[in-house]
């Protein structure tokens, strides 16, 4: 192909974005790198990237297998949509990049593994107190209208991570990623300073701790508080106040944003290096700064977090090791 | 469900107790099923939540805890502190992911109560047998 060649000859990086299961806040992250996107399209040519421009799938399926240099590929797989497109892109790309949370993790889509199918439909579309849908219509995968037969993808029971449905390179954590971090890895890829394949790019190999500018000291929790609860000292840990804090079991890179004002990490850059279960990791160190002498004082503290999936898990349920609750058996 | 399925169950014992129980147990020749593979950790303190969630992930249809009881039995004074504040945690946890809650046990069983040992491995296996196959696997696998 003429541009093909073209391409090649002006050196450019080719470049795609993609989104599946995702808010666009990823999107909006590359967006915020500002006046730096304009280095960005001096460096790359942007071959797809349906949030910002008009592309169709059908410029991607006629590329050449390997035709694109770098596919940013945020959002989790929820659909036989998004699990399509990252084959499809794992084909036309050299290298694939889990970009953001939802694509690393699962993130907040991934919550969704705390249902199922079935129990998400009856919620969506009928009891909930905004829907009028008297008939009890469902989304069909496929339907007869006179005009033709029409598909939609089918919504899977289970939200999927991008490396549990093919095969990926590198991830950048984050929800979203933060823009000096984005900045960071575009200038690695173009300078080819990649580290080894499979490694967490963007990101720093210490916990959010380490960037956190809370004094610490000693933990005796005698009662966990949600963050509306209470009104916390700006200048001591949040997690010695007895606020469920995620940074302990939180890779840092984001430069500890949330307890910079007052809120706990949430835990969206996932585990660091060596972990391999954060929500295991986050509830073994929230468990043991409990101050209980006797096994009912133990069960009595503990008994006050609510959610223990949501608060542990809220931006890695699909990646954790059990993926998602239990299924009912011939589903 | 097969009618001849055989439980799996993974139970870590502390060193000082309750592997020590289960020990004079088996020497002891006290009768119980052969469905519980026995991690040998040093303290019950020591056995980090991922431990139950991946023998769970991994095929296990059941998993015990046990150690030195509190407050005074702990070879190192006070690791069954650690135990008695993760487990409950641990315990909902597994309940919110759907698990039933007779496939997780956690307790304590002192060096000197064998036949307790022995009570409850076949109380225990009896139990996660009447709950049938776990086979989480299956479900990480499925396609959808």
């Amino acid at each position: 192909m003429s541009e093909d060649t073209k391409e090649t000859k002006n050196g450019k990086l080719k470049l795609g974005l993609y989104w599946a299961a995702s808010c666009g806040g990823c999107d909006i992250a590359i967006v915020e790198l500002r006046e730096k996107i304009l280095d960005l399209d001096a460096a790359a040519d942007i071959l797809f990237w349906p949030v910002a421009m008009d592309f169709k799938y059908k410029d991607v399926r006629a590329m050449p297998d390997g035709h694109m240099d770098v596919v940013l590929f945020n959002g989790a797989i929820r659909t036989s949509e998004n699990e399509e497109f990252a084959r499809l892109l794992r084909q036309k790309t050299k290298v694939l990049v889990a970009f953001g949370s939802c694509a690393h993790e699962g993130c907040i889509p991934g919550l969704g593994n705390l249902f199922d199918r079935q129990s998400i439909f009856e919620r969506v579309y009928l009891t909930s107190e905004s829907v009028d849908n008297p008939n009890g219509y469902l989304p069909q995968t496929t339907y007869q209208l006179p005009e033709g037969e029409t598909h939609i993808p089918k919504f899977y029971n289970t939200v999927k991570t991008l490396d549990q449905v093919t095969e990926v390179d590198y991830y950048v954590p984050g929800c979203p990623p933060q823009a000096p971090q984005i900045w960071a890895v575009i200038e690695a890829i173009l300078g080819g300073n990649l580290p080894p394949k499979g490694s967490v790019v963007g990101a720093n190999q210490k916990t959010v701790c380490d960037e956190c500018k809370h004094k610490r000291e000693e933990k005796h929790i005698k009662k966990f508080y949600r963050p509306h609860e209470i009104i916390p000292d700006s200048t001591k840990c949040l997690f010695d106040q007895g606020i469920i804090c995620s940074g302990p079991a939180t890779r840092g890179g984001c430069g500890a944003l949330c307890p910079s004002v007052d809120m706990p990490c949430r835990g969206c850059y996932g585990p660091p290096p060596g972990v391999i279960d954060q929500g295991a990791a986050l509830l073994s160190a929230v468990a043991s700064v409990v101050d209980a002498d006797t096994e009912e004082e133990a069960a009595r503290i503990i008994g006050e977090i609510v959610d223990p999936i949501g608060t542990f898990y809220r931006f890695g349920l699909p990646k954790s090791l059990l993926h998602r609750v239990k299924l009912e058996i011939g589903d | 469900m097969s009618a001849n399925f055989e439980p799996r169950i993974v139970g870590f014992l502390c060193n000082w107790c309750t592997y020590t129980a289960s020990d004079t147990a088996g020497v002891s020749r006290m009768e119980q099923p052969p469905n519980v593979d026995i991690i040998r950790v040093m303290c019950t303190g020591r056995v980090d939540p991922v431990f139950v969630l991946k023998a769970f992930a991994e095929g296990a249809d059941g998993v015990i805890v046990s150690g030195c009881h509190p407050p005074g039995d702990c070879h190192y004074n006070n690791g069954n502190y650690k135990t008695f504040r993760r487990m409950p945690l641990l315990q909902a946890l597994l309940a919110q992911y759907g698990l039933e809650e007779g496939r997780f046990h956690w307790g304590w069983i002192s060096g000197a109560e064998a036949p307790q040992w022995a009570q409850l491995v076949r109380d225990f296996t009896e139990q996660v047998r009447d709950l049938g196959p776990l086979n989480w696997k299956r479900q990480i696998e499925s396609k959808e």
